[in-house]
């Protein structure tokens, strides 16, 4: 099976240790980093993540739920969305 | 090919803060392999096969709101008219049938179910006539089961007679549900060339020409268009505002045709249309009535309203068959009153009346929508409302329809409640010189002809 692209979205208010800690979750559940931006837009810190979840140890609602969970401990707002909806609404 | 971070940070501005959601996905079951000789039979094979059909529906429609992370408001069933499923019942025999469709729609966990419905345009059998007499007793006792009657359509002209029962029939439901403001009334529809596949409720039903069973969906964005007209100059021109909203609801389109389009998959049915409606809600920032006062207007109502709502439903269009092959339902702005905020204001205000309303719907689809009328008016007043509404449609060749609610009690600037999406709505002033005579003249309006049009 090829890859399965998902998009994880980090908004917030900047502090140390998100990359750090979103990143160890995703190590922990066996999910790759494709690819990071990352910027700070109207002094909100926002990231924006595309990940492979094809070899994920968790189920997606589980590991939607761990990301959110890890976000309210960090004081930020974590989203994880498949890719298929980015395609379908930005590319013919 | 990656995505820019400005692609990505769109989408997810689009749905976290301008409120882009799928409005609705209904689930279109045929019922006519459920027909029977007696209430009991029918209700039964009705129970089963919509429990059947749609056991999962729920379930697959919150699956891809977390997956994708676009909310997915309503999960509904339409089924095909009652009326053509059990021709031949009695009147008191039809609450077996609705009860059960109520029953269904509990126990699939879908918040309505529509197809209450009878098509009389041309004229009534009389299994329909049982079925419209006894609509006032079904919407009260009942809670998901919508009801529509298709009194008119360009071909056949409108029957004047169902027209007159109609205003009877809504006044009767109103009362019924007098507690609530008699939101019985904002569960009855009456059409003038009904679409067979329109996912909206109340509206909803799975026409004779549809499948087996289908998944429509019905998109919207009102505040996501919103949110792109007002990044545009002041100066902007109309092109480049049609332009905007093309763009835009090309994009909302794509993501409701993804998906429909997996939900059908999901769901072993096929996918039938996508609507590409635009609907209000009631919450700040998602209404139509503000789209239209950004393009200038100081308020919805004023003079200009019916062109700036010819120019943004049809640029949705544009838009979305641009995006979808598969757009069908009634595909245009809705201007419900109670469900939208701007519309709400804009009657408080004073800016907008039945009459301008009434010239609206000759630019975008539905018709009167959701609108609080005082509960003493006459029904030959109601019926001339829906006469009119009808007329537009009939000559125009398009959808029309009436929503229409006599609160039970109230007066002209009182307001009635119906909480959720049904919103809040003012009680608006109608017309006071009566049409009775006109009303109880009866038969049927000819059908109109269509080589000299002007």
């Amino acid at each position: 099976m090829s890859e399965q692209k998902a998009i994880i979205s980090v908004i917030g208010v900047d502090r140390v240790g998100i990359i750090y800690n979103v990143s160890k979750l995703l190590a922990e559940n066996n999910i790759n980093i494709l690819d990071i931006s990352q910027t700070i837009l109207k002094d909100i810190f926002t990231m924006i993540m595309i990940v492979d979840i094809k070899n994920s140890s968790n189920d997606f609602n589980i590991l939607k739920e761990e990301l959110k969970n890890l976000g309210e401990n960090l004081g930020v707002k974590i989203d994880i969305q498949k890719e298929d909806i980015f395609r379908a609404m930005h590319r013919l | 090919m990656g995505f820019a971070f400005e692609e990505i940070e769109e989408t997810i501005r689009m749905v976290q803060s301008e409120k882009l959601d799928i409005r609705t996905i209904t689930m279109g079951i045929s019922l006519r392999d459920c027909s029977g000789n007696n209430a009991d039979t029918i209700a039964k094979k009705i129970y089963d096969k919509i429990t059947r059909k749609a056991e999962n529906l729920v379930k697959v429609a919150e699956e891809l709101e977390s997956e994708f992370g676009i909310p997915i408001v309503n999960k509904r069933i339409s089924v095909t008219p009652i009326a053509i499923v059990a021709d031949n019942i009695e009147k008191d025999e039809f609450i077996k049938i609705a009860s059960s469709l109520d029953k269904a729609a509990k126990n699939v966990g879908v918040n309505f179910i529509g197809g209450y419905s009878a098509l009389v345009h041309k004229g009534f059998t009389d299994g329909d006539l049982n079925l419209i007499n006894s609509i006032p007793q079904v919407l009260s006792e009942t809670e998901r089961v919508c009801s529509s009657v298709n009194v008119a359509t360009t071909k056949a002209g409108i029957n004047m007679d169902a027209v007159a029962l109609m205003g009877k029939i809504i006044k009767d439901t109103a009362y019924r549900t007098k507690e609530n403001d008699g939101i019985g009334a904002a569960k009855l529809v009456v059409f003038c060339n009904a679409p067979e596949d329109n996912p909206f409720m109340a509206g909803a039903f799975h026409g004779v020409g549809e499948g087996e069973c289908v998944i429509n969906v019905g998109v919207s964005g009102p505040g996501v268009v919103l949110a792109a007209l007002s990044k545009l100059p002041k100066t902007a021109d109309f092109g480049q505002i049609s332009e905007t909203i093309k763009k835009t609801s090309f994009k909302i389109t794509r993501a409701g045709e993804l998906i429909g389009r997996l939900a059908a998959q999901r769901l072993n049915t096929s996918f039938g249309i996508l609507d590409l409606s635009l609907a209000p809600t009631p919450e700040i920032g998602d209404s139509i009535a503000n789209i239209l006062e950004s393009m200038g207007l100081s308020k919805c109502g004023s003079h200009g309203t019916t062109a700036a709502l010819a120019l943004l439903n049809d640029a949705v269009k544009k838009g979305g068959v641009m995006a979808s092959s598969y757009v069908g339902g009634l595909s245009g702005a809705f201007i419900p009153v109670s469900e939208d905020a701007g519309m709400i204001e804009a009657v408080e205000a004073g800016a907008l009346s039945i009459e301008k309303l009434e010239a609206m719907t000759c630019v975008c689809s539905v018709g009167l929508d959701m609108i609080a009328i005082p509960g003493d008016t006459p029904y030959e007043t109601i019926s001339a409302i829906i006469a009119d509404e009808m007329a537009i449609g009939m000559i125009n060749k398009k959808t029309t329809a009436v929503r229409i609610i006599p609160a039970p009690g109230k007066k002209e600037g009182d307001y009635v409640e119906f909480g959720g999406l049904l919103g809040h709505a003012p009680v608006m002033k109608v017309n006071s010189f009566s049409p009775k005579d006109f009303i109880e003249r009866g038969g049927r309006i000819p059908a109109p002809l269509h080589s000299l049009n002007n």
